[in-house]
């Protein structure tokens, strides 16, 4: 019990936002689901980065990954010919409904994070870094270009719109209870433990491979999820799931505070918001009677300086790693 | 005139060699910092595409070619000087992952106020354009930028061969790249050692900018970004602490990304990153540390 706020307190933020979604515009509402699934997406690399301390550039393959399980499992098979002309048979043949699609994405999500990791796992440092890049580009440029199991550059157009707000409340919940559950349990505080000395770790039995292996195949699983919802909110483009979203992914997450749970959903929720709302300042805003209009392109600048700022000042994130506590909500 | 086993002609062979030297020249700018930062400078290419765009308006401008340069070199050494004072001196401290997030930081933020300031669609560098033309030696006919770029990476890896092994400053930085904690206590001169390496590694990234930009004219703002991409998996293949191994590495991924290329079908060549990044992923698996080094210099270790 004396633990549960380290639940509450990111759940709570989820559901304020999800709330939140509700009550605005529907064009404001966009941005609200984005941001959610934002929010499963770095809590997906959380799982990973933040309990092991390895920096992973691999994780947006399986939110791709997630969104080709998804999508391809969904457009209906009358515009499938028409999406993917290319596409094999099996693929052509195989419609599930919103959830199961859902499901898969999580499962393909895992069994592949779980692949790659087997031999990956085995590597940290600056090695695993490359490593795991090299498994972003290759996930990109095989789905980018093989159209016998996809649209290839086309977008995932078709794709039934079911992520509305309560589809990503619910699945940027599961995430975070998944982190939480995972990160209390016996293999969350082993991995957490190599974290901080991995000699002391492996010293008292802790297998590093084993504990980092089934981190990376949990957040493959999660990231996968992430990309299933992404898939039903628009129709997105293979294109789109590579260096830029890696970037703001990661960025949340180091800005939120790589430490903790609540790190990941601050950082995501943080930067996901100023984004939004520059962006949508660019289009010209209404704020309080105040008209805002700022010149184009000014998002994309001033998150870059305000990354490089929140890392120069305070290079532990906004939450500093900690997790919320009653005794801190206490003092 | 071919090299009939694996069908590969002699101007494909010397397109890989001066791609494999520039990426080797890159490759050193990145080890260089790294030596004494152990910092992963992911801007880099940043810095390549900033001097590149430097070269294409002096040639839109009607600048001569020599002026041209020179505005690349001062604004590539004045970007890198000001990123070592303004993001990488505060971090320095800092664990390597929050370092190499603050460079990507930089790299967005720098590839951002190039979209906003030159458009996307880019600008062309004309004036290194007559590199670009073929040149015929017996009976083969070699791009003159390809001959250029061998001869200009081997002339720079020897000069800073020399710096390194002769100077007493390049002693200095071999020390601090060993072990920057007791090259301090020695007498080594941390802000000196390290200005020094930013301002070397800028310089090298001027000279890739220069014969990047005769290889491909068309400026935009995510020229260099592929490279750079490659070259930190070269790094990272050929060993990164120590400068021989680091530009081996870059060369040898530049040579073989130039082979592949030439050696794939053209039905299969949009499939190069793959076969690159898994021949990366399958040495690194059995060469952690790197293709190039000895053992016992490591800065990664295998679990």
């Amino acid at each position: 019990m004396k633990r549960l706020p380290e639940l509450l307190g990111p759940a709570a933020l989820v559901l304020a936002t999800a709330l939140l979604g509700l009550v605005v515009s529907a064009s404001l509402q966009t941005y609200f689901l984005d941001t959610l699934v934002k929010v499963s997406i770095v809590v997906a690399l959380y799982v990973f980065i933040g309990n092991s301390g390895v920096l992973s550039f691999g994780h947006i393959a399986f939110v791709a990954l997630g969104v080709w399980t998804a999508g391809v499992l969904t457009v209906p098979e009358s515009q499938k010919g028409a999406i993917m002309p290319g596409i094999a048979g099996f693929i052509l043949h195989a419609n599930v409904g919103n959830v199961p699609s859902l499901l898969f994405a999580v499962v393909v999500g895992m069994v592949f994070a779980f692949a790659v990791g087997l031999p990956l796992m085995r590597l940290s440092g600056l090695a695993a870094g490359i490593a795991t890049f090299g498994v972003l580009e290759i996930t990109n440029n095989v789905l980018r270009y093989w159209q016998k199991i996809g649209p290839g550059l086309n977008a995932f157009s078709s794709v039934p719109q079911t992520t509305g707000i309560w589809q990503a409340a619910i699945g940027a919940l599961v995430c975070v209870a998944v982190a939480y559950a995972y990160q209390r349990s016996r293999f969350g505080r082993q991995l957490r433990a190599t974290r901080e000395d991995s000699a002391a770790a492996s010293a008292v039995g802790i297998s590093i491979h084993r504990q980092r292996l089934i981190a990376f195949a949990l957040s493959g699983g999660l990231a996968g999820l992430a990309g299933g919802l992404y898939v039903h909110l628009l129709p997105i483009e293979i294109d789109s799931l590579y260096l830029d979203l890696t970037f703001i992914t990661l960025a949340m997450l180091v800005v939120g505070g790589s430490g903790s749970l609540l790190g990941a959903v601050v950082g995501a929720l943080a930067v996901s918001g100023l984004d939004s709302f520059l962006s949508a300042a660019e289009n010209g805003v209404n704020i309080f009677g105040w008209n805002v209009n700022l010149p184009t392109g000014t998002a994309v600048i001033v998150i870059g300086a305000l990354m490089a700022v929140v890392l120069v000042v305070r290079p532990s994130g906004l939450s500093g790693g900690r997790e919320l506590s009653l005794r801190w909500l206490r003092r | 005139m071919t090299l009939a086993v694996l069908n590969i002609s002699w101007q494909t062979l010397a397109d890989a060699l001066s791609l494999g030297g520039i990426y080797a020249l890159m490759a050193v700018g990145i080890g260089l910092v790294f030596g004494v930062l152990r910092l992963v400078n992911f801007a880099y290419g940043q810095l390549v595409m900033a001097g590149a765009y430097a070269i294409a308006y002096a040639s839109v401008w009607g600048w001569p070619i020599w002026a041209g340069v020179l505005l690349c070199f001062a604004v590539v050494l004045t970007l890198s000087a000001a990123m070592d004072r303004l993001v990488f001196r505060p971090l320095r401290t800092q664990s390597p992952a929050v370092m190499l997030v603050a460079t990507f930081a930089v790299a967005f933020l720098l590839q951002s106020i190039a979209v906003l300031s030159f458009g996307q669609l880019g600008a062309i560098a004309s004036s290194m354009g007559s590199l670009n033309q073929p040149w015929d030696i017996g009976g083969v006919e070699f791009r003159k930028i390809a001959i250029v770029s061998v001869v200009v990476a081997a002339a720079c890896l020897a000069l800073l061969q020399v710096l390194l092994t002769r100077t007493s400053v390049g002693l200095h930085m071999r020390a601090a790249a060993m072990d920057f904690a007791t090259a301090r206590m020695l007498g080594v001169r941390a802000n000196r050692v390290i200005g020094l390496a930013v301002l070397i590694s800028g310089l090298l990234a001027a000279v890739s900018a220069l014969m990047l930009t005769a290889r491909n004219p068309q400026v935009t703002p995510i020229f260099g970004l592929d490279d750079t991409i490659i070259v930190l998996a070269g790094v990272v293949l050929g060993g990164l602490t120590r400068p021989i191994p680091a530009t081996l590495g870059g060369f040898t991924i530049g040579f073989g990304s130039g082979i592949l290329g030439g050696a794939l079908p053209t039905n299969q060549s949009q499939y190069l990153p793959t076969f690159l990044f898994a021949a990366v992923i399958l040495v690194l698996l059995v060469r952690p540390n790197g293709l190039f080094t000895r053992p016992g210099l490591s800065a990664v270790e295998r679990l």
